[in-house]
């Protein structure tokens, strides 16, 4: 039995050991990036800044935008990274208002068109449009023209044809919810929505389950209209099987129907590597990075020297008026306009 | 000036009882105690005080009372757990019996088939469900041609019925194992017996079969019950965004409204209904387990030798690979089938016919992305967690099961605290996790452990009910016996429980293996980008627009489903000292 229990404890301790063991040693050369898990980058993009600068870059990524939001704030005493990359405008506030960011001190003139805090705290990387995707093959067969206003979905015509995601658990869905209130305003938005519902609006929960599941081009579905990104139909050229010269989807871009993501990224707080933090900043706005972001991230760069891949240029379409809604006025009413809208459409 | 003979003496016998303390089988208990105190309730214990610090949990009782919203999700919640869970016991009931009562071809197959859906991530499961049920899946455009029907018929999608079907699709395992590998160790002359004396059937299944069952299918009911009642992905997916369950609410009420003090009450309601429900299954599964004697295949299986039981069999088979294996079969005949073929029904199309180019593009990292990593790449990360979580669970779960086993006072308090970790929100413990492991002495953010470790604390539950039937089961007796022809408390334990729990230790195993292979809650929050599980590298594909993605989403699946089956046969043949010898 002594024995048993001898074993019992070195093993626990070689689990506790061997836990522990893993430890990252701080090091000066060493930065560490947290972000989302949507975050890709071309294989030597990085290794660009890690040899210029002498030092290694590690990705720390945290779950959806959201969770790793709210990890910086809970880790804000002792951040695990130097750099947060990857907060969007719908939760910038929530950051900012927890003091998770330093101001930031380099050069971040290529991103100023995007800049949303007063402080400078934060810099815009890339922004994301989330805008209405139509299935081209079903409107031509119908007969159908593309919509161009948010209006139009409430027409007869377009009865029965878009599914839309659940805003309380996704990320478009909400964009699409705030597009609403952008153009029709705090009073006037339930409005558009409950005659949306009469008209056979399908919800989803996610972006996958509609894009995939209901949505025609996706897969098996029946609604011809969903919600998506600008970014979507080069998308479904790129991976396109078999190959099209032509994307079977296209985004609507017209005024006051879109909703623009713009993510930002920032120096943590408490980190220990400020100066370098500052400079991969610089680096995330410089050709290079911004130039990747499109071909793996599906979404623009910020800066406009950056050369669009011939794939974006031909079949993306950016919208020159989407709907604003201020971070501020996001942060204070998020929770109550998803409530007001789950209590219209779901209850 | 001198020492009192009586003081020596005294610190001598003080010395014997600790030494006899220390060494005593009851000093295991730290074993279990260390890991859960150290991993559970450390984390659990740090997320709760920073979600409560501002003392905003007198907000959020007000919101929990005044909202007809939250207690509506409540009630549903209870409600549909508790009609899952009945479901499940009644459609795994009659494939327990075959696994357990018959020998015959392909069983380990047919064990490994249910096994499947439980790793499968819930994304996957219901592209299955929609290639199949769907608007335009299979059986619709079947139904639409043969009968002419113009509207596709069957639209269970994103209804009740899709979360009922969903949870007994994903849990029938659990009756087949825990209920089936009971089932198969009892002794059938019992049965027989009363049959001799003039019982019917029936009254033979009723008086005998199952109150010695009891404790088994107790044990699967309370553990079907618990993932029904913190079902997350199966009710917002399948069920569509009507409804809503408590862990539906910790999560957007963490992640999206960062409202952490009404997401901790929840989420301390969850864990106070699951160890209320466990306090509960622990009284009655004292009352009704009785010591038994087991016995192997050999006496207690038996052919299908008549053309009423082979009919049955069949039945049951049959109804088995069509409920569990059409899904899958419609998720892995798609990964196979171009996707021009898909759109060909409506676009007129010419189809390409069966293709494996999704396969072969798996191999190729065609945007040239930094954390490329192949699917053989990703299969060996996934198994090597995988094999480090059977490693850990086992040898946390047997010494646990048997400490447990032995009902002692220590053994009252714990077993319901065992259950708790399947009954937490995942977010909760997965910030949990975040604010504890961060920093210095315990900073596991980068360690290879990290996910093992989480997937141990998800699989524990599971390796512990397996193995408790069997241990309880084991007679008193045997252990005198051999401890009065002088062998020592751990030769007992290695020649007397091990052997007869070898079985139990197993399927344990396997539930273990199957657990951290389809684990996606914690490892979304903390896998690491250069070493993607298989579940993290399926949702990379599925989380983009294009055909190519989608058909790499499903081939990657299909991956995952051959391999589990593979994993699941290989674990079951182990068979840790079985008890064919007896």
């Amino acid at each position: 039995m002594k024995k048993l229990v001898t074993f019992a404890l070195l093993l626990l301790a070689a689990i506790s050991v061997a836990a522990c063991g893993g430890r990252p040693v701080e090091e000066p050369n060493e930065l560490r990036v947290m972000t989302h898990d949507s975050f890709a980058v071309s294989e030597g993009i990085i290794e660009q800044f890690e040899e210029a600068n002498g030092v290694s870059v590690v990705i720390v990524q945290s779950g959806d935008a959201g969770t790793m939001v709210n990890q910086a704030i809970l880790n804000k005493e002792a951040p695990v990274a130097d750099v947060l990359y990857g907060i969007d405008n719908t939760l910038l506030t929530r950051g900012l208002d927890e003091d998770i960011f330093v101001e930031f001190t380099g050069d971040a003139s290529a991103a100023a068109d995007y800049q949303l805090d007063d402080a400078g705290r934060v810099v815009a990387i890339d922004y994301g449009d989330v805008c209405l995707n139509v299935d081209l093959g079903y409107l031509a067969d119908n007969g159908l023209a593309m919509p161009t206003s948010l209006d139009d979905l409430i027409k007869p015509e377009y009865a029965n044809l878009l599914v839309v995601q659940n805003p309380a658990s996704s990320s478009p869905g909400l964009a699409f919810l705030l597009a609403t209130i952008g153009h029709y305003g705090p009073d006037g938005y339930l409005d558009f929505w409950a005659a949306l519902k009469d008209n056979g609006v399908k919800i989803a929960e996610d972006w996958e389950s509609a894009y995939w599941g209901d949505f025609t081009v996706g897969g098996g579905g029946n609604y011809p209209l969903v919600v998506s990104y600008a970014s979507s139909p080069p998308a479904e050229v790129l991976f396109a099987d078999p190959p099209v010269s032509e994307a079977p989807t296209a985004a609507v871009v017209a005024p006051d129907t879109c909703f623009r993501q713009v993510e930002f990224a920032g120096v943590l707080a408490n980190a220990a590597a400020p100066n370098l933090g500052t400079k991969f900043i610089e680096f995330m706005l410089s050709p290079t990075f911004q130039e990747d972001i499109p071909m793996q991230m599906f979404v623009f760069p910020v800066n406009v020297n950056a050369t669009l891949p011939d794939a974006f240029v031909e079949y993306a379409s950016i919208p020159e008026q989407p709907a604003f809604v201020s971070p501020a006025d996001i942060a204070a009413n998020r929770e109550n306009w998803i409530e007001e809208w789950t209590d219209l459409m779901l209850r | 000036m001198f020492q009192s003979p009586k003081k020596t003496t005294e610190t001598h016998s003080f010395r014997v009882t600790l030494l006899s303390r220390l060494t005593s089988p009851q000093a295991l208990w730290v074993l279990p105690l260390a890991f859960l105190g150290l991993f559970y309730f450390y984390p659990l214990g740090r997320i709760f005080v920073v979600s409560f610090a501002d003392g905003g949990i007198g907000d959020a009782i007000a919101k929990l009372i005044s909202s007809a919203y939250l207690q509506k999700v409540l009630r549903f919640t209870v409600w549909q757990a508790v009609v899952s869970t009945v479901l499940t016991l009644i459609a795994g009931l009659p494939a327990a019996w075959l696994v357990a009562r018959f020998d015959f071809r392909g069983k380990a197959l047919l064990r490994a088939l249910t096994a499947i859906p439980f790793v499968m991530p819930t994304v996957v499961v219901a592209t299955g469900f929609n290639a199949l049920l769907g608007p335009r899946g299979w059986l619709n455009l079947g139904a639409m041609e043969w009968f002419g029907a113009t509207a596709p018929p069957i639209n269970i999608l994103n209804t009740l019925w899709a979360i009922l079907i969903a949870h007994i699709f994903y849990n029938l395992t659990i009756v087949v194992r825990l209920v089936g590998d009971f089932w198969r160790r009892l002794d059938p002359r019992l049965a027989q017996a009363a049959q001799l004396l003039g019982a019917s059937r029936w009254v033979v299944f009723r008086e005998v079969t199952f109150p010695l069952l009891a404790p088994a299918i107790l044990s699967a009911a309370l553990l079907i019950f618990i993932f029904d009642f913190t079902s997350f992905g199966v009710v917002l997916i399948l069920g569509g965004p009507q409804y809503s369950t408590l862990e539906v609410e910790i999560y957007r009420q963490t992640v999206n409204f960062f409202n952490l003090p009404l997401a901790g009450l929840l989420s301390l309601l969850q864990l106070g209904a699951t160890l209320g429900l466990t306090i509960l299954y622990s009284r009655l599964s004292e009352k009704v387990s009785r010591p038994l004697k087991l016995r192997s295949d050999v006496v207690t299986q038996r052919k299908l030798d008549t053309w009423q039981l082979r009919l049955l069999a069949t039945v049951i088979i049959g109804s088995l690979i069509i409920f569990l294996g059409a899904p899958l079969l419609a998720l892995a005949l798609r990964s196979v089938v171009g996707f021009g073929d898909r759109l060909g029904a409506t676009r007129g199309v010419d189809g390409t016919g069966i293709t494996f180019k999704y396969y072969q593009m798996l191999w190729v990292n065609t945007r040239n992305a930094a954390f490329f990593v192949t699917p053989i790449e990703t299969i060996m990360i996934s198994l090597r967690n995988a094999l480090i979580t059977v490693v850990m669970s086992l040898t946390l779960g047997i010494p646990t099961a048997w400490l447990l086993a032995k009902r002692g006072v220590m053994a009252r308090w714990f077993d319901p605290i065992i259950m708790l970790p399947i009954g937490t929100s995942a977010v909760t413990l997965g910030f949990g996790f975040v604010i504890a492991f961060n920093r210095a002495p315990l900073n596991l953010r980068a360690s290879p452990f990290l996910l093992p470790l989480a997937h141990t604390l998800v699989a524990f539950p599971f390796v512990v009910r397996s193995l408790l039937p069997a241990w309880r089961s084991i007679q008193e007796r045997l252990r005198q016996a051999a401890t009065v022809l002088g062998a020592s408390p751990l030769q007992v334990w290695r020649e007397v429980d091990l052997p007869l729990v070898g079985r139990a230790a197993a399927v344990a195993g396997a539930f273990a293996f199957t657990v951290s292979l389809g684990e996606f809650g914690a490892t979304s929050i903390l896998s690491r980008p250069e070493f993607p599980t298989i579940p993290v590298a399926i949702f990379r594909y599925l989380g983009l627009p294009g055909a190519q993605n989608y058909g790499q989403a499903l081939a990657l699946s299909t991956i995952l489903m051959l391999f589990c089956s593979a994993g699941i046969l290989v674990i079951e043949n182990l068979r840790v000292g079985d008890v064919a010898e007896f």
